[in-house]
């Protein structure tokens, strides 16, 4: 009954989106209020029955109904409780369903809250939303469709895949989607403009909060899918520039140029057409990452090529929105008005730098992903693109980025003074030479690299900084003035500070990583000892132990720095009957931002175990970077700036909408 | 500056930032790109020594050799021709013989091939997707590789699991 109900629920949901599609536009094309409102209606509906669907899901695997194929396939009686739950999304068919309803909880939200939006804008906001909600659930019921049954039951599932049995990858899809999906709001506001021919600065601030809250999800979600595969995969790596994780990266270097863009038009009027093009862009390159995960294609072009009912359905949504939105773009955006004039060098100026360069590199980013693809359905031949080709491409185009960053909040809007910006950066720049030489010294000439990259960091990180001090005119006023100050600035200039603050704290976190990471691999019996980057690992033992629904072979390691002990640490491999698979569960000890790293692998046959250890210095800050920057976009969305004075120009329609 | 010497100094600016970026493309191309071959594809177009590629294909039943700290030596097949290769390092969890494996590395003046990484790249039926398609295209796959217990309702594809797992050791 619960797999039934979920199903019906979810085929309400999609007769309520092509309500929501339809009804709302045809009343803001005849100026009916009435039919206007039915967005906000049908939107809230939707939210509800599709979480009915999901909870109905979540439910069937509560209970491990293994009549119903989905929880069959990706669910055991044994395993815990929260995996259970998080098994929803652990495969193609619950993803799905997660997506939409991600995708109607920002729908409801709009509903919900866009009170303050002109009504007309707010109709065709969700009706662009309900267009997208249509072609999901249409995909999910005709190709996807988790509530299949079986017709003779079997007594047992098949079990998640054990590396996706992990509290890191069970939040990680929910917070990556919240990311990917969030950018349909500024994708169905850009097409809500392109229909109605107007934009103005107030769009750009309704706009904002909604890219940057998705922005901040996109990055959390990316940064655990990151950490999730340093400690999981048993090899100490934390980005592979894999296409799943490539086609992650992409919407988000589209979402900051995006976020930085709309600045520019929230405060100048400038860069309409652009921001436009880039909401657009954004959700699409979503789309295109949904496709390149959910497809199969990566998989191999092969399968895609002999089950294509899934990739081509995907294939064409993505062509109709992107295809469809483009076209309405090359045909509206010529009517919308050009707004604020601005010099090369200027606030705007270097916005726009940091637009081209995040988008160049997110282009780079695009060719390596699908360029392989298209070579290997073109000519057959199979070519990988791997690190190297990222390395060369992504990196020397994020260099000049990174010198840009400090300089842009210290330029005046409209017409700005380099000279000037670049005094007031001097005690950034000494900061950054300093770094440079103390490495420099301290590594006697090694690696020239690493000293200057941990200098560009220094310098964006102090640069973050002076623009603070500037502001609250630390050092020039006295210290109360300058406090008193400093809880006067808007939140949103806290925000950028932390945000760009957070991309040097994570270039050094990834510099360190890449240049001192020590590793130690070999057989090791009980009582060995391996010596690490000062620090000496004993081997106590082995111990074998069950799990609920595993063996694991746990080793003990006893760590110890100039013979002080500093504590255990206990490496398992996990044996899951079900799947006969095995995982790696490394160990991790911090020290600092810095930490030790074991992983177990197979063991020899007079009982020696062959043992991976890493010391990487300064791994943490990898992580804690993304988080600054999410932190910032926190601050930045808190800003009471974007709830209030935001002018409403259509006051005859709201008028109209009291009469609802 | 006039209006029109600011909407020049715009257009150059963005087309120099492209045409850098186009030139780093196209010389990562040519540089950084690495091929991938099976044994068969080998014996017919060779590889010269020292040029890096990926190989890929079953590891030969028989022939893992475990040497002295974690060296160790197999061979890859697919069907008509193996290659022998050696690696020093763990290998991954998922290296089993008879199964698929990608090794990414060159080869020495011998004909050994050198790995310096073996992937053990899998989708859910642990098999990497380069080395199913080569096999499939010779005719050497065999469908219980990537077998799933059939069962009687509208069945799905292969199902991906919310990422693919990824595996591998570096030395």
């Amino acid at each position: 009954m619960i797999a039934e109900s979920g199903h019906y629920a979810l085929v309400l949901a999609l007769a309520l989106a092509l309500i929501q599609s339809t009804v709302p536009i045809l009343g803001a094309r005849w100026r009916d209020p009435a039919l206007m409102n039915v967005a906000r209606a049908t939107a809230l509906a939707q939210l509800l029955f599709v979480a009915a669907s999901f909870a109905a899901l979540v439910a069937l695997y509560i209970v491990s109904d293994f009549s119903v194929v989905n929880v069959y396939e990706n669910s055991h009686s044994t395993k815990p409780l929260l995996y259970k739950i998080t098994g929803v999304w652990g495969n193609h068919e619950g993803s799905m369903l997660l997506w939409v309803s991600i995708l109607a909880l920002f729908g409801g939200l709009v509903a919900a809250f866009g009170n303050n939006l002109p009504l007309s804008l707010r109709a065709y906001v969700l009706a662009v939303q309900g267009w997208v909600a249509s072609a999901f659930y249409l995909f999910i019921l005709i190709t996807s469709n988790p509530f299949l049954r079986i017709a003779s039951p079997p007594i047992e599932g098949r079990d998640l895949n054990p590396v996706l049995q992990d509290i890191g990858l069970a939040v990680h899809p929910p917070m990556l989607y919240l990311g990917y999906v969030g950018f349909s709001i500024s994708f169905s506001f850009a097409v809500a403009a392109l229909l109605e021919g107007r934009i103005d600065a107030a769009w750009a601030r309704w706009v904002r909060p909604w890219t940057l809250v998705a922005w901040i999800f996109l990055t959390l979600g990316i940064a655990m899918g990151s950490y999730w595969a340093y400690y999981e995969l048993g090899w100490g790596g934390w980005w592979f520039w894999d296409p799943v994780e490539n086609a992650s990266l992409m919407p988000w270097l589209a979402g900051t140029a995006l976020l930085h863009s709309a600045v520019v038009m929230e405060k100048r009027n400038a860069l309409k057409v652009w921001t436009i093009l880039l909401s657009i862009l954004t959700f699409s390159l979503s789309l295109l990452g949904t496709f390149l995960v959910r497809s199969g294609v990566l998989t191999s072009v092969h399968a895609f090529a002999t089950d294509p009912t899934r990739g081509v359905f995907i294939l064409l949504i993505l062509c109709v929105f992107i295809g469809g939105s483009l076209s309405l773009y090359a045909w509206r955006a010529s009517a919308l008005k050009q707004g604020g004039l601005f010099a090369p060098i200027s606030r705007e100026g270097a916005l726009v730098l940091n637009n081209l360069f995040l988008t160049a590199a997110c282009a780079t980013v695009f060719i390596g992903t699908l360029y392989p693809l298209a070579l290997e359905v073109l000519t057959g031949d199979k070519i990988s693109v791997g690190a190297p080709f990222f390395n060369l491409t992504f990196g020397p185009l994020f260099l000049p980025l990174m010198i840009a960053v400090p300089f842009g909040p210290l330029l005046a809007w409209k017409r700005g003074d380099l000279l000037g910006a670049a005094q007031r950066l001097t005690a950034a720049g000494i900061a950054a030479l300093l770094a440079v030489a103390m490495l420099w010294a301290w590594t006697r000439g090694g690696n020239a690299f690493a000293p200057l990259a941990i200098g560009l960091a220094v310098f964006v990180i102090a640069g973050a900084l002076t623009d603070l001090a500037e502001r609250t005119g630390l050092f020039r006023v006295p210290f109360a003035t300058a406090t008193r100050r400093a809880r006067g600035l808007p939140r949103a200039t806290w925000g950028s500070a932390f945000a760009h603050a957070g991309v040097g704290v994570a270039l050094i976190g990834i510099v360190c990583e890449t240049t001192w990471n020590s590793e130690y691999i070999a057989t090791m019996r009980s009582d060995d000892v391996a010596k690490i980057a000062g620090y000496e690992l004993k081997l106590d033992g082995v111990t074998q132990r069950p799990g609920p629904n595993f063996r694991e072979m746990q080793a003990q390691f006893t760590v110890s720095l100039d013979g002080r002990r500093l504590g255990e640490m206990t490496p398992s491999k996990r044996n899951f009957t079900a799947r006969a698979s095995s995982t790696t569960e490394a160990a991790l000890l911090t020290r600092g931002a810095s930490q030790l790293y074991i992983s177990l692998g197979e063991t020899t046959a007079d009982g020696a175990i062959a043992v991976r250890i890493y010391h990487k210095p300064m791994v943490l800050l990898i992580w804690w970077g993304p988080m600054l920057m999410a932190f910032g976009g926190l601050l930045s969305v808190s800003d009471r700036r974007l709830r209030v004075g935001a002018p409403k120009p259509a006051k005859a329609l709201r008028g109209l909408q009291a009469a609802e | 500056m006039t209006r029109k010497q600011r909407r020049l100094t715009m257009i150059g600016g963005s087309l120099a930032v492209l045409a850098v970026a186009a030139a780093l493309v196209l010389n990562a191309m040519r540089d950084s790109i690495v091929f991938f071959s099976t044994p068969t594809m080998l014996a017919e177009k060779p590889v010269v020594a020292g040029k890096r590629f990926r190989l890929g294909g079953l590891v030969q039943p028989g022939s893992l050799v475990r040497g002295d700290n974690l060296a160790v030596t197999f061979q890859v097949a697919d069907g008509s021709a193996a290659l022998p290769v050696s690696f020093k390092g763990i290998l991954p969890d998922l290296f089993r013989e008879g199964q698929g494996v990608v090794a990414e590395g060159a080869l020495d003046a011998a004909g050994v091939f050198k790995a310096d990484t073996v992937l053990a790249k899998h989708d859910e039926t642990y098999m990497p997707k380069e080395v199913a398609d080569a096999l499939k295209k010779q005719g050497h796959w065999k469908d219980d590789y990537g077998a799933k217990p059939a069962y009687d309702a509208k069945p799905a594809a292969a199902t991906q699991g919310a990422s693919q797992a990824k595996q591998g050791v570096s030395q």
